[in-house]
């Protein structure tokens, strides 16, 4: 499995950068979600398929779903292509890199002081012991991640009601 | 004849196992067009197509011959790549979605045991395919049905994979082999009757087929998103849905209605016959009903398959919980 892992690792990085060098936006978000899915490769490889098939549902197929939309409502042309274009000049690449060049060397670091974990096992965690793990010794993160996830539906729901044609009953004007 | 090892024999019956099923899934899908013309005029006290050969058998070759020669044309202000690719990801997802499906016993292509996410994420991945031919063919038609298509994909989508839970979580699996072994003795659509009901009518608006056709209503949006295309990557949106069809078909089959088991006749049999009833009911829905409007889509999804689903997951649960054994 480690030549999957490497090639579909291979894909992610091109396509990630695809991203940031990309002027048009729906191109751009073309590549994120090959890019999305080449991880959820590399997690088939890394024998975690729920984890991966998980993130094909909600970030490629879900998520990603709704940018792309955002971005076709937004109906940017040209001028956005000119906008970017300006934006990726290079003087505005250094910054970014020093700090990109940081955490590489950081990896790089860590992983020659600690030399453990190499490898691919090829062991397959199956849907039951994730569901397992995840309802039992980490069940308090599952729930808070569960109360944040309401507070931020309900904060939405707020934010997009329409104030004027709120009739009083929760129910908007027809 | 070393190389000719145990090992080499298995993976060349897998692979030939794999084309065929792909191979099946769409000329079955491609024969459908024909057969739901035929049907159509039937139940509609016409004559469908009965020109071209016997009954009209060889219209289907007729229409692939038309449909190969026309001029492939895409429109000078389209974007060009994402034009493009649109069908392939539109035929592509739904063929690889029948990878999962457990046809008998010893045929089927993939026994993953994350199959019935495997199709979810593959229905999630074919809204792209519409929403990429709605941008990229630069038509407010067909923008809007893009538009549409999204907006009622993920709607629905959301209690597609929620109805399934119930037969989930009865089996204790993911996988579809391990779900059809489950109904030896009763099949799902008893104790599941809301889970079938619901994945039926989300099954229905995923594979855009009427009454959930709004994002290509021929009186309103004149086709919606594939409105600027011709030859054959219309017909790959086309054949696409078809096979959409035969998906969604065996998976109702697979999932509710035991998939190969049966009285008497050989397994594949009664996959098939079980199978041909669910397209059969498909084409009879376009047949007999009037399209809802849009609006009303949106919230009777949202407003009463979401709940039921809701419930229906919950009265499963205690039920399961109710008939475990204790100390558990």
């Amino acid at each position: 499995m480690e030549f999957a892992f490497y090639l579909s690792a291979a894909v992610a990085i091109l396509a990630t950068i695809g991203v940031v060098t990309g002027l048009n936006p729906v191109h751009a978000l073309l590549n994120l979600i090959v890019s999305l899915i080449a991880i959820a490769m590399v997690f088939f490889s890394l024998g975690a398929p729920f984890a991966g098939i998980l993130e094909i549902i909600v970030y490629a197929g879900a998520i990603m779903v709704l940018f792309v939309f955002v971005v076709m409502m937004l109906n940017l042309g040209e001028v956005v292509v000119a906008q970017e274009r300006a934006w990726l000049k290079p003087g505005v690449w250094v910054w970014p890199s020093i700090m990109a060049g940081v955490l590489l060397g950081l990896l790089i670091v860590t992983l020659l002081v600690d030399s453990t974990g190499f490898g691919i096992s090829g062991e397959t965690q199956t849907p039951q012991e994730v569901g397992t793990l995840l309802f039992g010794p980490y069940l308090v993160a599952v729930e808070l991640a569960a109360f944040l996830l309401l507070a931020a539906l309900v904060t939405a729901t707020h934010v997009g009601r329409d104030e004027k044609r709120d009739d009083g009953r929760g129910e908007g004007v027809k | 004849m070393s190389w000719l090892t145990g090992d080499v024999v298995d993976i060349i019956v897998a692979v030939i196992q794999a084309i065929v099923i792909m191979l099946v899934a769409v000329v079955v899908g491609a024969f459908m067009s024909f057969v739901e013309r035929r049907m159509l005029g039937l139940w509609q006290d016409r004559y469908g197509p009965n020109r071209v050969g016997p009954f009209g058998l060889f219209q289907l070759g007729a229409d692939m011959l038309k449909m190969f020669f026309k001029e492939d044309w895409i429109p000078p202000f389209a974007d060009k790549r994402l034009f493009v690719l649109a069908p392939m990801v539109s035929m592509g997802t739904i063929i690889l979605a029948f990878m999962v499906i457990p046809i008998t016993p010893s045929w089927g292509v993939a026994d993953l045991n994350i199959g019935l996410l495997f199709f979810m994420a593959m229905a999630g991945l074919n809204v792209y395919a519409v929403l990429f031919a709605g941008y990229a063919s630069a038509n407010k038609y067909a923008l809007i049905g893009a538009m549409r298509a999204s907006a009622q994909t993920i709607s629905y989508e959301v209690f597609l994979g929620l109805s399934l839970m119930g037969v989930v979580a009865v089996t204790g699996s993911f996988n579809l082999r391990d779900i059809v072994e489950a109904q030896a003795g009763l099949w799902f659509i008893v104790p599941q009757f809301f889970g079938f009901v619901t994945f039926l009518i989300a099954g229905i608006a995923v594979t855009h087929r009427h009454p959930f056709d709004q994002p290509e209503a021929e009186q309103e949006l004149a086709d919606g998103f594939h409105i600027e295309y011709s030859g054959m990557k219309w017909g790959m949106f086309f054949v696409g849905e078809y096979i959409g069809i035969t998906l969604v078909s065996s998976l109702l089959v697979v999932l509710f209605f035991g998939g190969w088991h049966g009285p008497l006749l050989p397994p594949f049999v009664w996959f098939a016959l079980k199978t041909l009833f669910f397209m059969m009911l498909f084409i009879l829905l376009r047949a007999a009903l009037p399209r809802p409007r849009y609006d009303r889509v949106m919230s009777f999804g949202w407003k009463i398959c979401l709940p039921l689903t809701l419930i229906n997951l919950l009265v499963t649960g205690v039920v399961i919980l109710l008939n475990a054994p204790t100390g558990q």
